[in-house]
């Protein structure tokens, strides 16, 4: 188990070279210039190739990338033009904020994705699968930001039951009731897509583990319906889900800009957003960094998760 | 039922329950004088001398004070940390007698030694804190030569030549004064950790959330109602506009035109107008193309429907513009000028003689950009008008970065027509920057359609030296007369800054210089 997890570990490195690489070439090609976006819309040309120097901007793309690399591996990821401080502060700041919000959705996507998925699979075509189904495919079509807007809309200004944005109360805030009070919205509007898929593919899976030869052994045997749903069957059907929902990770991680967009969640994706339209390279950089680490992590423990489960898949 | 729909039902109702019993019955309402003001984006640095966006103003305005402010309501310099000055005869050097007993807001005393500090940081190469900038809008000061601190309450600028706009620059955000001890101790993160004499004092900054500020008790004009100001950047519009509604801002700025007659109509809230300095135009190309001829420039001017993109794509939260100067510089504005009205035969006819007819144009367009409204729509609408009298007009659509990227280097050899927005604190500004021959692009200008009048630069500089109000005022109203005629741009409309506060906000008002002043704001 060690050794497999210390190859897979070994594997993110090419991964994260090649990734940060092209993102630096993306940005470094891409019109505009950092200059202007610190500068604004008045910069001469004098003010321009000033801070560009100063930035170091003037050199070859690839000494640029050799020198990020090497402060990098000294664990200094630079400072940031356009925020004028640390980029390891940022992202480490955003990030956790990202982190709270896109965990939150991941254990209720996964949570009720998969109740769902199951109450479909055992009453298959029945009235309750009928309706879980409704649910789940206007959830898969239903655009989040949109989504967020109309939730904003019904439980802020009209019932005033939740605030409309932000992760705590800007004055006298703090503590985990606050934060917990500001994380219902976003993060049901984030699960809400990724519920639904996961809801589908647990049915699929389910049903197909269903049928199977020692599902009926089981049954003859005796044993509760209730033991062999989640005894036998689920534990089985997890397995082909498991690997799934680590992919659902990305797309969480990625649909979190729209919700950070729309509930002012300080969070990382959103400042990704800002950071491209400012040219900041260094804090894209990092942030790109980060996330990518954090994705296969999480892969990772997923798979590692599904060995446990399944210790076949182990070879 | 069975156990398992059973089990189902309770957890999703358990859920529920947990969600009920965190929230509280209704939310609180913003603190009591604790004013929550929502922006439209995260501030870049609370250095004063480093920033260039409105937005940012905005915080530093109630930071920190300048030499002179603006007189409420007007673009007047009135005393401020100078109780009063002195200008030579030949309008080189000001002297300034200054405030006793300010103090910024770490404690250390405001004097001469800091205004002295604060202008050679932004203009001097060899000042050990200049590699604290960069200072893009240090241009404002070039005219000065240099700055004395007489003794500690007299400082005196001596300058190259003389330059009418040198008070109202003092006024401006670039030129407030800074402490010194601040700046010494955090040096580059001097914008993170801001220190004035202004009537709040910065408690904290926390990424993408919030500044908070909190009163002076000590403000030399007597201390703010008040006793702190939260401002949130909530930069979805959407979003903003639901903080209002649901209690959780007292005040915003640029409400979205859509959403203004639902807050004209709710008695909760106040909706406040003001006519800004403020212009937005399509830059012609005059050096190259069908807009080389000036029949072409008059054709589109009047081929566009200005009255109907104010009243219902701006939905009314901009007037239509006569010229190159906004009406707010209401001492130097040529009342007599009019806008071109809509006349699509008049267009067609101008577009003959020139033997324009048909011609293609491309059209450089942005997605967004400080004070550029609706600037996609904006540009449909008008690519329609024109259409009408049967000019081709190709838009291609930049992200803001990349825009002023395209257009600021000059449109030659790119493009017919570009849209553009300022907003200034003088009537020198714009055109000074932007409608003379030596403000090309090469020169460092920002005269990206390459117009040059002779007769306009002289008229410029003239205005610009004079010291006699009148006198500028005079050389503005002909200039604007020239430019009209001449039309260098489409002139198409000047925003009217608006914002909506909660009606428990007190002696609110927006300022033609879309500062936001909230030294005398109270609530409730």
């Amino acid at each position: 188990m060690l050794a497999y997890i210390l190859k897979r570990l070994a594997a993110l490195v090419p991964i994260l070279i090649g990734l940060t690489i092209i993102v630096f070439l993306m940005l470094a090609l891409i019109p505009g210039g950092t200059a202007v976006a610190i500068l604004g819309p008045l910069a001469s040309p004098e003010n321009i190739a000033k801070v560009n120097k100063e930035l170091g901007l003037d050199q070859p793309l690839i000494d640029q990338y050799l020198t990020w690399m090497g402060n990098l591996l000294h664990g200094d990821m630079g400072r940031s033009y356009s925020l004028k401080r640390p980029v390891i502060d940022e992202v480490f700041e955003r990030f956790s904020a990202t982190l709270i919000l896109a965990g939150t959705s991941l254990v209720l996507c996964s949570f009720f994705g998969l109740l769902a998925g199951i109450v479909s699979a055992v009453r298959q075509f029945g009235w309750t699968d009928r309706i879980v189904t409704f649910f789940v495919l206007i959830g898969i079509s239903t655009p989040s930001f949109w989504l967020g807007l109309l939730l904003i809309m019904l439980f802020a200004v009209d019932l005033r039951w939740l605030p409309a944005s932000g992760m705590y109360e800007v004055y006298g805030g703090g503590g985990l009731g606050d934060l917990l009070r500001h994380l219902i919205l976003p993060s049901i509007t984030l699960a809400v897509v990724a519920t639904g898929v996961i809801a589908r593919l647990t049915r699929a899976a389910m049903l197909e583990v269903l049928r199977q030869d020692y599902i009926r052994t089981a049954r003859a045997k005796g044993l509760t319906e209730r033991r062999v749903i989640y005894r036998h069957a689920f534990k089985a059907a997890l397995v082909t889900v498991i690997p799934l929902i680590g992919v659902q990770t990305g797309l969480v991680l990625g649909g979190a800009v729209y919700i950070e967009t729309v509930f002012q969640w300080p969070g990382i994706g959103r400042m990704l957003v800002d950071a491209i339209s400012t040219r900041d390279i260094l804090l894209v950089q990092g942030g790109v960094l980060v996330l990518a680490v954090s994705y296969v992590l999480f892969n990772l423990l997923a798979d590692i998760i599904q060995t446990v489960l399944d210790p076949r898949l182990k070879s | 039922m069975s156990p398992l729909f059973r089990n189902t039902l309770a957890g999703m109702a358990f859920a529920a329950l947990a969600t009920g019993a965190v929230s509280a019955p209704a939310l609180a309402q913003t603190p009591p004088n604790v004013l929550i003001v929502g922006q439209i984006a995260e501030p870049k640095s609370l250095d004063p001398s480093v920033d260039t966006a409105v937005n940012d103003f905005r915080i530093l305005m109630n930071m920190y004070d300048g030499l002179v402010r603006y007189k409420d309501g007007t673009l007047e310099p009135e005393p401020a940390l100078a109780k009063s000055w002195d200008i030579s005869d030949d309008g080189l050097t000001y002297t300034f007698h200054l405030r006793d007993g300010v103090k910024f807001h770490d404690g250390t005393p405001f004097n001469a030694d800091a205004v002295k500090f604060t202008f050679d940081r932004m203009l001097d190469k060899d000042n050990p804190y200049y590699d604290t900038g960069p200072f893009p809008l240090a241009f404002f000061f070039s005219a000065i030569d240099s700055v004395t601190a007489v003794d500690d309450s007299t400082v005196t600028f001596k300058l190259k030549e003389p330059y009418a706009p040198f008070l109202s620059n003092l006024a401006y955000p670039t030129g407030l004064i800074v402490s010194p001890a601040a700046v010494k101790q955090y040096g580059k993160d001097f914008g993170r950790h801001p220190s004035g004499t202004g009537p709040f004092k910065f408690e904290e900054w926390d990424s993408n959330t919030k500044v908070v500020v909190s009163r002076n008790d000590d403000y030399w004009d007597g201390a703010p109602p008040l006793d702190a100001v939260v401002f949130r950047p909530i930069t979805d519009a959407n979003t903003r506009v639901a903080e209002m509604l649901s209690g959780g801002i007292d005040l915003m700025v640029e409400v979205p035109p859509d959403n203004l007659k639902q807050f004209q109509d709710d008695p909760n809230f106040k909706v406040y107008e003001q006519a800004g300095p403020h212009v937005w135009f399509l830059i012609l190309n005059a050096k190259e193309g069908p807009f080389a001829d000036k029949r072409v420039r008059q054709a589109v001017n009047y081929a566009i429907d200005k009255k109907s993109l104010v009243d219902n794509v701006l939905q009314g939260t901009a007037e239509v513009a006569a010229g190159p100067t906004p009406p707010a510089f209401a001492w130097a504005y040529d009342n007599k000028l009019q806008p071109y009205p809509y006349d699509p035969e008049k267009a067609r006819q101008l577009l003959k003689e020139a033997g324009a007819e048909g011609a293609e144009l491309t059209f450089y367009v942005t997605e967004g950009g400080s004070g550029m409204l609706d600037p996609v729509a904006m540009a449909t609408a008008i690519q329609a008008d024109l259409a009408k009298v049967g000019l081709k007009v190709n838009i291609k659509t930049f992200e803001w970065n990349t825009f002023l990227g395209e257009v600021n280097p000059g449109l030659a050899g790119k493009a017919d027509m570009a849209e553009m927005a300022w907003m200034t604190n003088d009537p020198d500004t714009l055109p000074y920057l932007a409608l003379r021959t030596g403000a090309f692009p090469d020169k460092g200008g920002f005269n990206s359609g390459y117009y040059s009048n002779p007769k306009v630069d002289a008229l410029l500089e003239k205005a610009r030296t004079s010291t006699d109000q009148a006198e500028r005022a005079k050389l503005y109203k002909q200039m604007q007369e020239i430019v009209h005629d001449d039309a260098p741009w489409a002139f198409i409309a000047n925003w009217k800054q608006n914002a909506v506060s909660t009606a428990a906000v007190k002696d609110f008002s927006l300022q033609p210089s879309f500062f936001l002043i909230l030294r005398d704001v109270s609530k409730g």
